[in-house]
């Protein structure tokens, strides 16, 4: 098989302009969450890329994730489809159907061998479950996925079915769904959780790939640091109020109406990591805090069972006053408290699996 | 006609006082445009001592809605503004302080891909590049021997 083009050679033969070319590299270096200084180091290595083929499995799933991908707008879907990675197998997106499809995916995979990079969405039946429950041609999701990673490079689970289970795995988990990563041990994984995740930061850990060529620095999670290093809470622009005490004690109160902090209306923000609060959503117009909701804690685990959205993670226990913030450094001790606290309480919850009852969603705090 | 009366309604409508929410006395300070002038003002003494040139993606910094409006505000107008067509529009402007430039990258549909500020003499987008200089020349050459050919010099 002949070389695929690097990324710097399709771009000029498209007449893209050394300029253009710096202009996409600033773009790619700001959605890998790296500083300006890199980019030369970017731009270098993005012109001797070459696209990797990305092999992309949905199992469980509800096409939120594809939804989400194909709104990403930096670079736009078609750059990144056509010029960055060489998508050989999607269910949705792909024009092929039937057994050409799946010819597509064993054709990839033989080519490909050892090079590829998997992306799956979509929890799957777990081997102790009916293989029946969700299969595709046929074949069950976790003999696809199985067969498919055999010689993949790297496995990428978009989305917190894929990462953690999600909707599929929740209380009483009737197809028996578990993660992706319960599956695959013997491979570089990386989990990107949201219920869609940031399209920004799909694209984002698929260009990591493609500039450095190994997966990113990864959480306790393996989640991509540069992404879900930091709390929604802690880089929340409505985290002064916070600290201040400020907070909405209603959907239509003074407080919400003065865009304050929405911790007691059940505000998941301290106890999740996610790039919202930066990356926002739509091509950077808004995200859920901003729109006036409280954060339900999407890229977390188990987030489907961890109690009502609208219960307040835990009650401070010192009282946040307006005296008091004026520490400042106060605020962020009962923020970690508060975090920790809920990571606890998260933790009762999916082990006891309490479900959701429709009173507590309506049920005022 | 049309347009008259379309400009009259504009000037009623931006002479009527909107107070928007959340901007009230209970703000707590200027959220993050007052740190990033502070930032800009250290990169600019940088500059001026050192010559080493800063590059703040603002993208990244999470802005309370009104927030980066202010910061731009702040910020003004100086005497430069350029506008490159690569991969869709690019606008740099200087600040209303010599050395602070702004850079809005945008992709072909507009939407804006980054925003940076750039603490230098001319940000580098707005340099001829090598590779392009080269292309440049051999197309020159070529125009110069079409032109020779068809007026026979």
């Amino acid at each position: 098989m002949a070389q695929p083009k690097t990324l710097g050679d399709s771009l000029r033969e498209r007449g893209v302009s050394r300029r253009g070319f710096l202009k996409f590299c600033a773009a790619t270096t700001s959605m890998m969450a790296l500083p300006p200084t890199m980019v030369p180091t970017v731009a270098a290595a993005l012109a001797k890329a070459r696209r990797p083929s990305v092999i992309w499995l949905s199992f469980q799933e509800c096409t939120g994730c594809t939804e989400s991908l194909t709104r990403s707008f930096s670079p736009t879907v078609e750059d990144l489809i056509f010029d960055v990675i060489s998508l050989d197998y999607h269910h949705t997106l792909q024009a092929a159907s039937g057994e050409a499809a799946e010819k597509a995916r064993s054709e990839a995979i033989r080519t490909n061998y050892g090079n590829y990079l998997v992306v799956v969405d979509g929890s799957l039946p777990g081997p102790d479950a009916n293989p029946g429950f969700s299969t595709s041609a046929g074949v069950p999701n976790l003999q696809i996925l199985n067969e498919t990673v055999a010689g993949a490079k790297a496995v990428v689970c978009v989305g917190t079915c894929a990462a953690f289970g999600g909707l599929p795995a929740a209380a009483p988990n009737p197809t028996g769904a578990i993660p992706v990563h319960e599956v695959v041990k013997d491979k570089p994984l990386i989990n990107i959780s949201g219920c869609p995740p940031v399209p920004m930061v799909i694209t984002g850990v698929l260009a990591q790939f493609l500039t450095f060529g190994k997966p990113p620095d990864l959480d306790q999670y393996n989640r991509p640091l540069a992404f879900f290093g930091q709390s929604i809470h802690d880089r929340c622009y409505r985290r002064p109020f916070y600290d201040k005490g400020l907070f909405a004690e209603s959907f239509d109160d003074e407080g919400a109406r003065k865009g304050w902090c929405l911790y007691r209306l059940g505000c998941k923000g301290p106890m999740t990591y996610n790039a919202c609060a930066t990356m926002k959503w739509n091509g950077g117009t808004s995200w859920p805090v901003e729109a006036g909701h409280g954060c339900l804690g999407c890229a977390e685990p188990s987030f489907w069972d961890a109690g009502s959205f609208y219960k307040a993670l835990s009650v401070p226990t010192v009282p946040v006053g307006r005296t008091l913030a004026a520490a400042g450094a106060a605020g962020a001790a009962i923020g970690a408290a508060a975090a920790a606290l809920a990571r606890h309480r998260q933790r009762l919850a999916s082990t006891e699996r309490e479900p959701v009852r429709v009173e507590e969603l309506e049920q005022k705090q | 006609m049309t347009s008259v009366l379309t400009e009259t309604l504009m000037n009623r409508l931006s002479s009527t006082p909107v107070t928007a929410e959340g901007a009230g006395d209970d703000r707590p300070g200027p959220g993050n445009a007052l740190p990033l002038l502070n930032e800009i003002q250290h990169a600019l003494t940088r500059f001026v001592e050192t010559g080493e040139r800063t590059v703040i993606d603002l993208t990244s910094i999470p802005f309370a809605p009104a927030d980066q409006q202010r910061l731009l505000e702040a910020l003004g107008r100086g005497e430069v503004e350029a506008t490159i067509n690569a991969l869709g529009p690019t606008r740099v402007w200087e600040t209303a302080f010599p050395g602070v430039w702004l850079v809005d990258h945008r992709n072909t549909e507009s939407a804006r891909l980054i925003l940076q500020v750039e603490v230098t003499d001319v940000p580098d987008i707005l340099k001829a590049q090598p590779e392009d200089v080269a292309d440049g020349m051999a197309a020159l050459q070529e125009r110069i021997a079409v032109l020779a050919q068809e007026t026979g010099a």
